[in-house]
């Protein structure tokens, strides 16, 4: 049997207790508008105790803002990689198609989703569909370029294989390569999936829209400064709680 | 006309810094049908390039190579191929992987028709207790025994093997060598095989054609091998004759080449 490591659990402890000290240690000498860890807690409590209260669209429970917050993560993600998947295989396929598209998508990438999403009101004129635009927009790289790549590694071994049996393109793809290449596939969901999360902080907070960055703005703007600490621990709580997730998909794959 | 036919076939690679290297010059080959033939060589003397070629994986630069009178164009399920790495498909069964090689063949057969032959070839290699198995829970014994039950279920003209055993411990190697002899008896399949393993040769073939060393290597006149069928190996090893063969073998080998680097003999 596995001995209990009590250093498991007593050294994150102790990296915590780190920052809260520094923290309150901060809040009390150099950043005084800064809340301390106690106020931030009091202050937050409702929203935390009682997450999915709603008494208004811009005053509703954490719980609630973060699923407001997922669902649109999730709409712009689940778009991101029904584009970036088969440009992904299109490039790693087809040395034409790589040839004409990669130095478009070498510039767009780099592209800060503050900037995409001026451009997304003008098209949609709306904030919604502005907002899972400029997320799919800016977390699409990693699934195009990982899926790219696997195709591109495939073992000529595999490939040796379709050539003996003659397999037609179809059954090649269905057979060999899409399964050969859904380890790095699923690399790319997971990076995608955290960058579509560090976006909608952004979009939120220029739209105007409900969920954890919208709020955190409003609250910006409403000078309750605790309520951002509580913003930004959720923002960083579920992204840690994304990415586990995403990993555990990630090696059930990987294992193959 | 013999059945398989490689004639004149000369092939070169350019090395990294652009020079021409040459891997085989004038190599002329023919098998006759249900005839196992052996090519035996030192490793890096053209083994590998030599089956690709006949595979249709690689393209001659100059020559041709004939099937039944017919030029070979590029790969085909005609020509089974056992791959040295076993190269089978990670993510699929021992049976979807044979299945995969009936279904490229069989068309007209339904669905339930496949499988059973499928699961006949896997039999035949003694795996039918692991045809759920994934490739990575069997050992590498078994996993070239899928391989080769996945080229013979493609009911090829020609079944060619790349060095299957080499990388198999000699026990092992042992076993599937009678068994390989087994199932050729069974099915008289025209077989090219390549091996480091005079003895494996011996124990194999009908005809064995020594492969001098690169660069520019070329195939030696083949020695017949006419012991009766089934061979057994204690038996192998006490002829006198096969002592002479092996003999004539090392003498081929070596020919060309001032170099005496001992090949395998394992008898």
């Amino acid at each position: 049997m596995k001995r209990f490591d009590a250093s498991a659990v007593i050294l994150p402890l102790i990296g915590v207790s780190v920052v809260l000290l520094v923290w309150t240690i901060l809040s009390a000498t150099v950043a005084r508008d800064l809340p301390s860890p106690v106020k931030t807690w009091q202050e937050s409590k409702p929203y935390i105790l009682n997450p999915f209260f709603k008494n208004g669209e811009m005053n509703q429970g954490i719980g609630r803002f973060a699923l407001l917050s997922l669902i649109r993560v999730a709409k712009g993600f689940l778009l991101a990689i029904l584009i970036g998947t088969p440009i992904g295989f299109l490039l790693g396929l087809s040395t034409k198609f790589y040839q004409a598209f990669d130095p478009v998508i070498q510039v767009l990438r780099p592209i800060s989703p503050l900037a995409w999403l001026p451009l997304g009101l003008i098209i949609f004129q709306k904030s919604e569909p502005a907002a899972v635009f400029t997320i799919a927009l800016c977390a699409m790289w990693p699934t195009v370029i990982n899926t790219a790549v696997g195709v591109r590694s495939i073992s000529p071994e595999y490939l040796n294989v379709g050539r003996v049996l003659k397999l037609s393109r179809v059954k090649m793809l269905k057979k060999i390569i899409v399964p050969a290449t859904l380890p790095y596939v699923f690399t790319g969901f997971r990076l995608s999936l955290g960058l579509a999360w560090l976006v909608i902080v952004a979009s939120e907070m220029l739209t105007g829209a409900p969920g954890v960055g919208g709020f955190l703005w409003q609250e910006y703007n409403s000078l309750v400064y605790s309520h951002i600490i509580l913003s930004i621990m959720s923002i960083g709580l579920i992204g840690f709680g994304l990415d586990r997730c995403m990993g555990v998909v990630e090696r059930k794959f990987k294992s193959v | 006309m013999a059945y398989l036919e490689v004639k004149n076939v000369s092939q070169s690679f350019t090395r990294a810094d652009g020079a021409a290297a040459s891997v085989l010059r004038n190599v002329d080959l023919a098998v006759e049908q249900a005839e196992f033939a052996c090519i035996v060589g030192r490793s890096g003397s053209g083994k590998t390039t030599l089956i690709s070629l006949i595979a249709g994986l690689l393209e001659p630069d100059a020559g041709d190579i004939l099937l039944e009178g017919k030029p070979v164009r590029g790969a085909g399920p005609e020509r089974g191929v056992v791959f040295q790495n076993y190269s089978l498909l990670p993510w699929m069964s021992v049976l979807q992987n044979v299945y995969l090689a009936v279904d490229a063949v069989a068309a007209g057969l339904s669905t339930a028709e496949k499988r059973d032959r499928a699961l006949h070839y896997i039999e035949l290699v003694n795996l039918k207790e692991a045809a759920q198995k994934k490739p990575r829970e069997l050992s590498g014994g078994m996993r070239q025994r899928v391989a080769v039950a996945r080229s013979l279920a493609l009911e090829p003209k020609v079944l060619l093997l790349d060095e299957p055993f080499s990388a198999l411990d000699a026990l092992t190697r042992g076993t599937l060598q009678e068994e390989l002899a087994r199932i050729w008896l069974d099915t008289r399949k025209t077989v090219v095989m390549i091996t480091n393993d005079i003895d494996e040769a011996i124990l194999l073939a009908d005809a064995i054609y020594p492969l001098t060393s690169g660069p520019g290597a070329t195939l030696g006149r083949p020695i017949r091998v006419d012991f009766p069928r089934p061979r057994e190996r204690r038996e192998l090893g006490r002829q006198l004759a096969v002592r002479g063969l092996r003999g004539d073998m090392l003498a081929a080998l070596s020919k060309t080449d001032g170099k005496s680097v001992p090949v395998g003999v394992t008898l």
